[in-house]
Parts: C-alpha cells; structure tokens; sequence
C-alpha cells in the first residue's frame, strides 16, 4: 500500500530524515515509534507532501507519489491527522465534516457520527470550543469524510487523559477492522503496543529497528536504548 | 454561528426592515431616496469585499477596480454598442468577473500582505488605463448621462431597482457564506495547510471566491450607472478601495451585514459632516479610532455580542 524508499528530508539546510524505509500493507496497522524530536512527525509530513524529501521515493498502491501537493494525496486516499490536532475552530463540528472532499460514498456523517456518538450530541458546537479529547475525535473523524485507504496518525493519544486514551485505541481498532491501513506514530509505546502488527524504531533520523510487535516486545536492549522503557 | 436572534424574530425585523425600504420613497424628499440608493449599492459592494476579506482572510486591497470596471462596462455598453441597455447590465458584472478572474490567477500565487500589494499594483494598471484613454472612456470627465431604459430612469424606480437587486444579491451571497463551500472557506482563512489535508484546493477556492466577490462588486458598479448616470476614474482609485476596507472594518467584518451598516455610517458622515467642515475624513479617522480601541469587532459584532450576552 505504501512503500517509503530511502527518504532525506531537510529543513532549510538542517537534514532531519536519514535513508528513511518504511512499508505499510494493506489492512495493517504499523506503529512508528520514537522519541521526542527523533523524526517522527517530519516522516509524517514528508509522506503528506508537507516537507517534500529531497531524495527517495515515496510509493502508494504503487504509484509514485514524491513532491504531490497534499489535497492531492488526500483525494487519492491518504487521510493525515496532524499531531497539533487542530479543527477549523470557527466553522461547528458538523460544517468541520461538511468541507471535506468526498473521494468515495463509503464513509460518510453517520458512519462517522456512529464511530464517534459522542461527536454527533454536539454537532452544532463550535469546534474551537470543544475539549482536546474532542478535538482529537473531531480531526480523526474529518479525515475519515475523505474515505481513506491509508490514515497517518500522528501521536493521537498525545495530552489525553487515560480515559480518553482508551476509548480512542478502540476506535483505532475499529478502523482497522474496517479495512483502513494505518501508520501510527506514537512515544507512548505501551498504548501503541495494543494496535499495532508491526513497528519501526526511528531515533535521530534514521529508522533503527524493525520489526513484528512480538519481537519488539521481546527485544529489551532496543526498548531500552531508543524508547526508553 | 452566531445565534443572536432567534430565527422567528429575526424574521420578523427583517420583514419590518423591508417594509420601511419599501415605503421610504412615499415620504422622503428625493435627495434622500438617492442617499439610500448610494447607501445600498455601496453596502453590496462592502459586503461583496467582506466574502474575500472577512470570510476569505484574503487581502483583497484593491476591491474598487471591479466596481469600477463594472459601471464603465455597463456605460460603456449602452452608449457605444446602441444595442438593448439592459444587455449592459449584463455586461458590467460579466466583465468584472472577467477582470477578477486573470487578475486572481495572476496574484494567488502570492499570500496574505504580497497578494494585497501587487493586487494594489495591477488594480492602479487598469486605472491609468481608464483614465488616459480619452477617445474610449472620457479619461478624467468620465462619462454622464447614461440613457437608461424609461422604467428605472426615475429617481424612485432606480430607488426600487436598486433595492431589489441588492436584496437578491446579499441573499445570495448569505447562501454562499453558508454552503459547504462557504465553510470551507472560513477554515482555509483559519489554515490553509490544514484545508489542503482534507483534500481542498486552496488557491482554486481562493480563485473561485475572488470571482464571485468581483460578480458582485461589478453589479453595484451596475447600480451606480442607474442611480447616478455617471462613470468617473475615481470609481476605480485605490482610495476607494480604502474607504470600502474601512467601511468592512467599521461595520464589522465577521458579521454578515456588518459592511452594509459601514457602508451606512460612512456615507452618512460624508454627506452630513461634510456640510460642515471638508476635513470630514478628520471626522472619520477618530471615529476609526475609537472603534479600533473599544468595539474590535464593528459596530454590528459589538451590537450582536451584548445582544447574545442579554439573552
């Protein structure tokens, strides 16, 4: 589904991703782990076309798809949560939804709204008002109007209370067993640990280990040296 | 958004509100019924500006030209073609639409403060345009006395036609600010980066929202021509565009009729302050002052804040 070729990507002149390799098959959830400031979030970006990397390539469903301006790889099917998660806080929750691009009939506001319950009692709200919880909902649902193929979700549970946490890992799993491949990038490993079929240790740009969620599981010298477990 | 009234009440003043339009050419001296003309189109033209400025975030700077290009179609039509004058009111938004067409697409390319500026530029072009080209335009006299079809060639039914226009045209333009496509382009005045994620052509929007912004503008410039019967260079100067900003600003620029009140209380100054003293702009500007300071909002976002507090 999505092939991730040996990526650089550079900020003005510093260069943050180093030969980045990352592959999602279809239907898979793969966990993209690391810490603080390791480069998870500009992997993100990159394959969103936010920070076009200068070298590699980046595949989806076999076509290439480096340098693509993003409303174009969101019409295509990929679907971004951003790590900022911020909604349009002027428009209500449900004019959040209405402006998406619709690529396909096979998500739409009562699938979303029957994923997220707690989205459509407050529908008429300004976005802008809601809670980080909320918010979180909100941005997952926005890109799920789209019909995705592959969601990007960029530390969802970041700032969340446990609670919350818990309820969005099952709506995660939910849109795994929809059919929806996702990359998820997380430092809170053991939250991760529940969702995904197999990770990608990334640490100062480069991806470091890779592997099924079983054997990183197992490994202790990788948790230890690059997510601090 | 903004639940200020309920919707039956709302209702209700706006139906008292067009009732007193509808009957103000019965009682008023005929000055007064040309002020309200005035009043109106410029308020259209505000609020044609506000789509850009206020729900776009697009520093539309040089919004007159598209008024002004409208009226001298429209003029220029009926005096120079001999055809129907009815088919220059056609013309004069169609030809702003024209103009604010290749002139969007030659400045979106740039954002925020570059795009008001090179807008500012190109906008002055046509001006210099207008006003040098004596054998087509008139230059710097303009062009007086538009015949007029029979029917709105009298001060009270270019009163009428005016208003009608003018209603049908904020109608439509609140329709637009509430459709999807409204929506999505108050969230790309909030991010554009985060519109583009969803999947939305940001400068197309842009592009799509600057050419019904100038539809409109060219319009009141059409209703210019009836009222006043005249096309002069000023319409399309800078310092026009400036004064319809102020107009969006004054008013409120995030309530949907905050521009036709602005529109209101400038021309009002105008005309009365001016009697008094030339310097009423002295007037104006610590009037602007004052709302900066104490109603950021305009006076509509301040009347509809106390209004949302009361209730």
């Amino acid at each position: 589904m999505l092939d991730v070729i040996g990526i650089h990507t550079y900020y003005g002149l510093s260069h943050i991703l180093f030969d980045v390799s990352i592959k999602v098959d279809k239907g898979e959830v793969v966990g993209l782990l690391g810490r603080n400031g390791a480069g998870k979030s500009t992997t993100m970006k990159s394959i969103m076309g936010l920070t076009p990397p200068k070298e590699g390539k980046i595949l989806f469903k076999g076509e290439e798809i480096t340098g693509e301006k993003p409303f174009k790889l969101f019409r295509k099917g990929i679907g971004y949560v951003p790590d900022d998660r911020r909604v349009f806080a002027d428009l209500s929750v449900d004019d959040n939804l209405e402006i998406v691009f619709r690529r396909g009939n096979e998500w739409n506001k009562k699938r979303v709204y029957d994923l997220f319950p707690a989205l459509e009692e407050i529908k008429n709200r300004r976005a802008g008002n809601l809670s980080g919880g909320e918010q979180q909902m909100l941005t997952i649902a926005r890109a799920l109007m789209g019909s995705p193929e592959l969601l990007l979700l960029d530390e969802p549970t970041e700032g969340l209370a446990p609670l919350i946490v818990r309820d969005l890992e099952e709506q995660i799993l939910k849109l795994k067993n929809a059919g929806i491949s996702i990359l998820l990038s997380e430092q809170n490993i053991r939250s991760a640990m529940k969702l995904i079929d197999r990770a990608y240790v990334i640490d100062n740009g480069r991806i470091r280990y890779e592997g099924t969620a079983a054997e990183l599981e197992a490994n202790e010298e990788v948790k230890k040296k690059y997510l601090m477990v | 958004m903004e639940k200020v009234f309920s919707r039956k009440k709302a209702i209700i003043w706006g139906f008292i509100g067009l009732i007193i339009l509808f009957i103000f050419p019965l009682f008023l001296p005929r000055f007064y019924v040309y002020l309200i003309s005035i009043i109106l189109l410029t308020g259209l033209l505000a609020t044609s500006l506000n789509i850009v400025l206020g729900y776009g975030g697009i520093f539309q700077f040089h919004h007159a030209v598209f008024y002004g290009a409208g009226a001298y179609a429209t003029a220029l039509m009926i005096i120079k073609s001999g055809l129907t004058p009815w088919l220059g009111f056609l013309v004069g938004p169609l030809v702003s639409v024209l103009l604010s067409l290749i002139m969007g697409i030659i400045c979106i390319r740039l954002s925020k403060l570059y795009f008001g500026m090179f807008q500012i530029s190109l906008g002055s072009l046509v001006w210099i345009i207008v006003y040098r080209w004596y054998s087509f335009t008139g230059g710097d006299d303009g062009i007086h006395g538009v015949p007029l079809p029979d029917i709105i060639s009298s001060p009270t039914s270019a009163y009428y036609f005016t208003l009608v226009i003018t209603l049908i045209s904020i109608f439509i333009m609140y329709k637009i600010i509430k459709s999807p496509f409204g929506s999505a382009l108050q969230g790309i005045r909030d991010n554009p980066v985060r519109s583009e994620m969803i999947g939305i052509n940001v400068k197309r929007h842009q592009l799509l929202a600057l050419i019904i912004a100038g539809f409109f503008a060219g319009i009141a410039g059409s209703l210019f021509v009836v009222v006043d019967n005249t096309v002069f260079p000023d319409m399309l100067f800078w310092t026009l565009s400036l004064e319809i900003l102020i107009m969006c600003l004054l008013g409120g620029w995030f309530s949907f009729l905050g521009p036709m009140l602005g529109a209101a209380i400038i021309i009002l100054l105008r005309t009365f302050v001016s009697t008094f003293t030339s310097y009423w702009t002295l007037v104006l500007g610590i009037l602007m002052m004052f709302v900066i300071f104490f109603l950021p909002n305009g006076v509509l976002g301040y009347i509809e804040e106390k209004l949302s507090k009361k209730s």
